[in-house]
């Protein structure tokens, strides 16, 4: 029997063993399994150089501190995509960088700011990606992340390029008048990542995992769903989808987003070309300088497109007659029969 | 004490007006959960020793009070003969009614109220070890580096606190949050934490080994190795060079390398001063010190091969990496220290070598497997889950063996307490060490996960074991070492308010985002719009920031007292030199 207590050689070396053997147990061999397991969903884009120098940038901000990009596979994270993220949606993002830099650790462990698994879905807006990056309080006002002015130049409006990516700033919130911003390369690719960040759609026949429930809140919250569809509220659908660009108080930032408070269309007695513009996107203004409106067939069901438009219509100043559920089904069948949700 | 007791109070109040509020249709399981209750446990645990102290205090304030009042009526009656005496002392039989002199400085302080209740004068530390100036250089040159990387890392985390409450403070991309914050974790990890463990360290296994250490010359290479590290690893972070933002990982491999160096060169120097040890046994502090050593050069060997670590690989990786960079080198390395430096300090001997022993083996078998506590309901192997809950639960076996062990030691030591400036910290920290680490365990349960996870409640749980276990017991340390081998001590009114401040700012720290925490994990469940649950938690942010306003004026502090401890003993001689007798 070795005596611990007075053979230093054997006490280290039987602590060192022990400790090997179970950190291979517990970390190298299924790291090992997961890495060589390593594949891509079949329907995933593959990553371009663009978006993969985006990720660069991505780890070097240190954006992760604050970002996660996992959905777990419970109730309360179906905010943040439409099924519980698996191993192969990190097949592109989580390779070693370069010889200097590891696999990035994309997963994080703090969510100080949104999950971005599904921030390409969410905020497809280039537009409101470089104006966010540039100064987060100019298109969300609660938000305490830093601004990224370092990853955009000021030129003055004659030295502006063609091909330039000039950011809408509204003309009171421009450092100086006569001067623009646009982005550099760097806020290029990350913008580029971010749009890139989609949840990938599984093969078909293949069931996502369910989402488990929240023990005590989430059970009442189930059963009722079990019984009739639960209202939604079109309320909160506006605050988390639309408010990022139309504003919390729907009055737009002039230049970049329009208001849909007192907006023409908004308050048309016929809803269709709202819903039109909800579900497919809108891209007619661009002359006065607003970005293209992203899509939403694939981001809302029926009935919160419904839910927020009636919201809208009748708020911020707004009257028109509420719409009605079918007129959205009838329009999603016509715009885009492929991107219907289930 | 007693306005953080009120903040707690203000601040749980909050939480449940909070959740009521949200909650609408309360959900009835959710109080009774065992996550929930025992976490509540602990925080009572921790207000209760805030409660004895202040009882103790506000009983001997009174109790002098009283005496104060009963001066006067002394000369009466005595009540137990009920015979005046005929003689009574004057007070000037010795002395005579001239001057009184001390030729000799034997009188260290003279004071006319010594029972002042609210500074209690301490015990002065007369022992005066005699250490190799070789031994002591190098000790204070850890300790010192240690210091100066505890006030630069707590300076860019107090920085980086108040701008979660003010983000336009500034716009300079060196200074921006995302590279600051790896600044901040890394060089209270690397810089303070370690210099300081690997300093006393170096004392330890001297000491316990009745021998000198085995090459000065490597300790010194490990010292600038290891300070090369953290100057080159924050220079690159904040030049926005990341090893690919894995918490405690931001370091590149080649700065990482230097510390690995360092770490090697560290381990080899104890293990081969422990190998010519006077004495046959090898001290149960040592078993720790090595072994957290060698385990920690396995953890980042690990942690930097990239063989396995494509896709999700990574991920189980830094669960195990972030999870034993804390538990196997701060943790262990700090038991060890505590095993040395507690029974020194009360003169005493551990109440049980055989409990320490155990909880070296059950710490490297539970901690080991509980990494993956970081990624519950990620993507990762259920089974890998499961094991990390199960193993985190079994944590309580070697954190309640090592606080019974350590307050044991304390036991029947309880009023050398009072009157020590180290114990105190020791105290704090053994606390701590229970309640924070427990915590942990119940933080890891897929409930409470549930609730906590991603939330400000991690920070709180990271600063209440890196601060309150580790912060407090290397302070301990230091305060209780230093002055034995320079022969200085600190102004003990100094080392109090030290004590105070952080006891206080971390208290208020943690707590404030506990409750912050909660509130915020409560509002995702019931799907809250994300934003509104940023705006609300800015309340409980500026209160972190004041608590870590608090925690770094106390590090400041120490740094006064950390100089006047191992200032030059030639400006200390003429200190004493300048002093005229007392007069009493």
């Amino acid at each position: 029997m070795i005596n611990f207590h007075k053979d230093h050689a054997n006490l280290v070396n039987v602590a060192f063993v022990v400790f090997a053997l179970l950190s291979t147990g517990i970390a190298v061999a299924p790291a090992l399994t997961l890495t060589e397991t390593n594949a891509p969903l079949p329907d995933m884009p593959v990553m371009t150089a663009q978006e993969r120098r985006g990720l660069e940038v991505y780890v070097n901000e240190g954006c992760m501190g604050c970002h996660t990009q996992q959905v777990r596979n419970i109730e309360m994270d179906k905010t943040w995509g439409s099924r519980p993220s698996i191993p192969a949606d990190y097949y592109y993002s989580k390779q070693r960088l370069n010889v200097w830099q590891q696999s990035p650790s994309v997963l994080g462990s703090e969510r100080t700011g949104p999950d971005l698994t599904n921030v390409g879905v969410r905020q497809a807006s280039s537009q409101w990606q470089y104006l966010h990056l540039y100064n987060p309080r100019l298109v969300v006002k609660g938000s305490i992340m830093p601004r990224y002015g370092w990853l955009f130049h000021e030129v003055d409006s004659a030295d502006v390029k063609p091909g330039d990516v000039v950011l809408p700033i509204p003309a009171d919130k421009l450092p100086d008048p006569g001067r623009k911003v646009v982005a550099s390369a760097k806020a290029q690719d990350l913008v580029a990542y971010l749009l890139s960040l989609k949840q990938a759609p599984l093969p078909s026949g293949v069931q996502a995992d369910a989402f488990l429930r929240t023990p005590g809140a989430g059970g009442e919250k189930v059963a009722a769903a079990a019984g009739e569809a639960p209202a939604v509220d079109g309320a909160a659908v506006f605050s988390q989808v639309c408010a990022a660009c139309h504003q919390q108080d729907a009055k737009g930032l002039p230049g970049a987003f329009p208001a849909l408070a007192g907006s023409s269309v908004v308050n048309q007695e016929d809803p269709t070309q709202m819903i039109d513009i909800v579900l497919g996107g809108y891209n007619a203004r661009a002359s006065e300088g607003y970005g293209p409106m992203p899509p939403q067939a694939e981001v809302l069901t029926d009935e919160q497109i419904v839910a927020v438009v009636n919201h809208v219509r009748s708020n911020f100043g707004n009257n028109a007659p509420p719409a009605k559920i079918e007129t959205v089904k009838a329009e999603r069948a016509e715009i885009a029969p492929q991107t219907m949700l289930p | 004490m007693a306005g953080a007791a009120k903040a707690v109070l203000v601040a749980f109040a909050t939480v449940t007006a909070h959740g009521a509020m949200a909650q609408g249709t309360a959900p009835p399981g959710w109080w009774s959960s065992p996550g929930i209750i025992g976490t509540m446990v602990l925080l009572g645990i921790v207000l209760f020793v805030a409660a004895l102290i202040i009882t103790a205090r506000v009983s001997s304030m009174i109790k002098s009070m009283n005496g104060l009042n009963s001066a006067q009526p002394e000369a009466g009656p005595d009540p137990d003969g009920g015979h005046q005496p005929e003689y009574r002392l004057k007070g000037d039989e010795l002395g005579g009614s001239a001057p009184a002199q001390d030729a000799k400085q034997l009188v260290m302080r003279a004071t006319s109220e010594p029972g002042n209740p609210l500074v209690d004068e301490k015990i002065y530390s007369r022992t005066r070890l005699d250490v190799p100036q070789d031994l002591r250089k190098l000790v204070i040159w850890f300790l010192g580096a240690s210091a100066f990387w505890l006030v630069f890392g707590t300076l860019v985390g107090e920085y980086l606190g108040l701008k979660f409450v003010w983000p336009d403070m500034d716009h300079v991309s060196w200074l921006s949050f995302g590279r600051l914050r790896p600044v901040h974790t890394n060089t209270v990890f690397w810089g303070w934490s370690s210099m300081a463990m690997i300093g006393l360290g170096y004392f330890v296994v001297a000491r316990t080994s009745a021998t000198r250490i085995y090459s000065y010359r490597w300790a010194w290479w490990s010292f600038w190795l290891i300070n090369a590290a953290i100057t080159l690893g924050n220079i690159c972070l904040m030049a926005g060079i990341n090893n690919g933002g894995g918490e405690y990982r931001e370091y590149i491999w080649p700065v990482m390398l230097l510390f690995a160096l360092g770490l090697i060169l560290t381990f080899r120097n104890f293990y081969a001063t422990v190998k010519r040890r006077k004495i046959a046994e090898i001290y149960v502090s040592n078993w720790y010190l090595l072994a957290s050593l060698l385990w920690t050069l396995v953890v980042a060997t690990i942690g930097y091969l990239p063989w396995y670590q494509e896709g999700l690989g990574e991920t189980v990786i830094q669960g195990y990496y972030m999870h034993m960079g804390v538990g196997i080198w701060f943790m262990t390395f700090t038991l060890g220290l505590i095993y040395y430096y507690l029974p020194s300090a009360l003169n005493k001997p551990i109440y049980s070598y055989s409990l320490g022993v155990l909880a070296f083996w059950t710490q490297v078998l539970f901690y080991t497997l509980i990494g993956t506590h970081h990624f519950i309901f990620a993507p990762l192997p259920w089974w890998l889950q499961t094991v990390a809950i199960v193993f985190s639960v079994g944590m309580f076996i070697p954190v309640f063996a090592g606080t019974a062990n350590f307050l044991m030691t304390m036991r029947g030591s309880w009023s050398a307490i009072g009157k020590s400036y180290v114990l105190p910290f020791f105290l704090v920290g053994v606390v701590y060490y229970c309640v924070g680490s427990s915590q942990g365990s119940f933080q890891a349960m897929r409930f409470t996960n549930h609730i906590w996870h991603f939330t400000d409640f991690n920070v709180a749980h990271s600063h209440m074991t890196m601060y309150g276990i580790v912060a407090f017991i290397l302070w301990a340390c230091i305060y209780a070492i230093v002055p034995k081998i320079t022969g200085r001590e600190p102004a003990q009114l100094l080392v109090g308010a030290h004590f105070w401040l952080a006891f206080i700012g971390v208290f208020a720290y943690t707590v404030s985002l506990m409750a912050g925490g909660t509130v915020k994990g409560w509002a995702w469940i019931q799907g809250v719009p994300f934003i509104e649950t940023v705006i609300e938690t800015r309340g409980y942010w500026t209160w972190r920031a004041i608590g870590g306003s608090l925690m770094f004026i106390s590090h400041l502090i120490f740094v006064w007292n950390f100089a006047t401890m191992v200032r030059s003993p030639r400006a200390a001689a003429r200190e004493v030199l300048a002093v005229e007798p007392v007069a009493a």
